[in-house]
């Protein structure tokens, strides 16, 4: 049974002469993770800008968790949760802190933010570093602590910008291991944008790959294989046939300044 | 929830927060008293001796202890915006925006935090008047007066410097506005000369500074016997107003730093 929590519907953001997400149109189901794919400036950020209301769409329309990102925002706001690309957790203060602000804006009721806090603190083992300042934590811990800070008010979905972005092969499996325990203790959907092919082959459920603003092809990593015909296919030929490029064009300054950064405080 | 409660909830956890990481960081607190007392040592004793100023019957000294309070907070305030873009670059203002914070209450919030942050600046202040014999007023409503005082202005301040981060964004461009926005404050108040020494025009733009409303508040109460020129009344009226504005603008325009 699939129910739809993530619907888009011919959604398009311009910024001046530029049409940065053209007429996206896409559903995402319940419990799903649904990776995003395209190369720098494909407009996948745009459009997780859009559904998490950072961005207001120039036209179309996007329904998350049921309500309207464009009518409803508060509603939208208070049913998701959000990981940037950048870091955005608070390095002046405590991983048990940057916890309980959230705990208090998201009108988590008192008696339960410290029991609730711990539970997530443990669920993504930093329950021992709990006191300590963030600054001191290396790059994958500062991502765990993220997903913990983002999903401390059980969201329905949890959308990620590039989460694996910057760490090493065995921080971003337990960055994985995390996600997906979420999505089965708790039903979360997962909505991310990687360009980590390996991390979409490996993880997500159904895989929507954008080009120029576009939807250029949508379905699980099987379906997308088959799509380019008969023999052997691998995601990165799906990737270069759809995307009609590879991974490392496009992109403007402040994307790849982005992304170097990032790399360089988590790494 | 009542949205005035929540609202006022949300800007408190907001302030507490910033407060908190003072606990974890202290260096802060120790460099925002050089400033003050550089112009209280070194300036403000030159112009005493030489007399030019003309302050009527309070000393110069005395005169300026006051003002220099208002223009630390100023000075300090003002680049407040800096942390602003820094925390666009990271991406805590985007996660913030995100959560079902009422926008008017992250902007309130942290200006209130850098308000509470500038009372540091005020016991400085008030330790270096000590020091040079300037006659203060210790009536405990008088010191309540001038704490609430330096709250509000940096406030006013920091939020009005928040409002500039979201036009300017990039901190090169911030530091440069910065600078060219601290200057023409200070020199146009009244809180290094009285403005009835200065040339009608300059007059004239000072009655529409805020920071010289705050100099008028801080000078009426920290000083023994200092009339106010524009009455307590109408400091209030300004400084609160002006900070409302600022807050409602920034509510609007913070969002943009999201993109």
């Amino acid at each position: 049974m699939t129910s739809p929590v993530v619907e888009i519907e011919n959604l398009t953001r311009r910024f001046g002469e530029i049409t940065a997400v053209d007429s996206l149109s896409l559903v995402a189901n319940a419990g799903e993770v649904f990776g995003l794919l395209g190369s720098n400036g494909a407009g996948k950020s745009t459009t997780i800008k859009m559904l998490t209301t950072l961005l207001q769409p120039s036209s179309g329309e996007a329904r998350v968790a049921g309500f309207s990102i464009t009518t409803e925002p508060e509603m939208v706001r208070r049913a998701i949760g959000y990981v940037p690309q950048a870091v955005s957790v608070d390095g002046s203060l405590t991983g048990y802190e940057n916890l309980l602000i959230f705990a208090r804006l998201y009108d988590i009721p008192r008696k339960e933010q410290e029991q609730r806090i711990r539970e997530q603190l443990d669920s993504v083992n930093l329950s021992a570093d709990a006191g300590r300042l963030v600054d001191q934590y290396s790059g994958g811990m500062v991502r765990r602590l993220e997903i913990a800070q983002a999903t401390l008010h059980r969201p329905r979905v949890l959308f990620l910008d590039e989460p694996t972005v910057g760490l090493d092969p065995i921080a971003r499996d337990a960055v994985w291991k995390h996600l997906i325990d979420l999505r089965n203790d708790y039903g979360t959907t997962l909505f991310l944008t990687t360009h980590y092919l390996e991390d979409a082959e490996s993880h997500c459920d159904r895989i929507a790959i954008m080009q120029a603003g576009k939807l250029a092809a949508l379905g699980t990593l099987k379906e997308l294989e088959a799509s380019l015909g008969s023999g052997r296919h691998s995601l990165d030929e799906v990737f270069v046939h759809y995307a009609g490029t590879t991974l490392d064009s496009g992109g403007s300054f402040r994307d790849v300044s982005t992304e170097r950064t990032t790399e360089q405080r988590l790494g | 929830m009542n949205p005035l409660i929540s609202f006022v909830g949300k800007t408190f956890v907001i302030a507490e927060f910033e407060l908190r990481k003072l606990r974890h960081d202290f260096t802060e607190l120790i460099t925002r008293a050089l400033q003050p007392a550089l112009w209280l040592l070194i300036f403000g004793q030159v112009f005493a001796r030489s007399g030019m100023m003309h302050t009527g019957n309070i000393p110069y000294l005395d005169f300026i202890a006051p003002g220099i309070l208002a223009q630390s907070v100023l000075f300090v305030a003002i680049f407040y915006g800096i942390n602003v873009i820094w925390e666009r670059d990271l991406g805590i203002v985007q996660k913030f925006l995100v959560s079902p914070t009422p926008r008017a209450a992250l902007v309130l919030g942290k200006g209130f935090s850098a308000g509470i942050r500038s009372l540091s600046q005020a016991i400085v202040v008030y330790g270096l008047s000590l020091l040079l014999g300037v006659k203060l007023n210790w009536n405990p409503l008088a010191l309540l007066n001038v704490f609430i005082v330096v709250v509000l202005a940096a406030t006013l301040f920091s939020t009005f410097s928040l409002v500039i981060a979201c036009i300017v964004k990039t901190r090169e461009r911030f530091m440069g506005v910065g600078q060219v926005l601290t200057m023409p404050l200070f020199f146009a108040s009244n809180a290094i000369y009285p403005t009835n020494i200065m040339p009608a025009w300059l007059k004239v733009i000072s009655h529409l500074n805020p920071l010289t409303y705050v100099v008028d508040a801080l000078r009426t109460s920290m000083l023994a016997n200092s009339p106010s020129n524009f009455g307590m009344g109408m400091d209030y009226a300004v400084i609160l107003l002006t900070t409302i504005v600022l807050v409602l603008i920034g509510a609007r325009m913070y969002p943009q730093l999201g993109v």
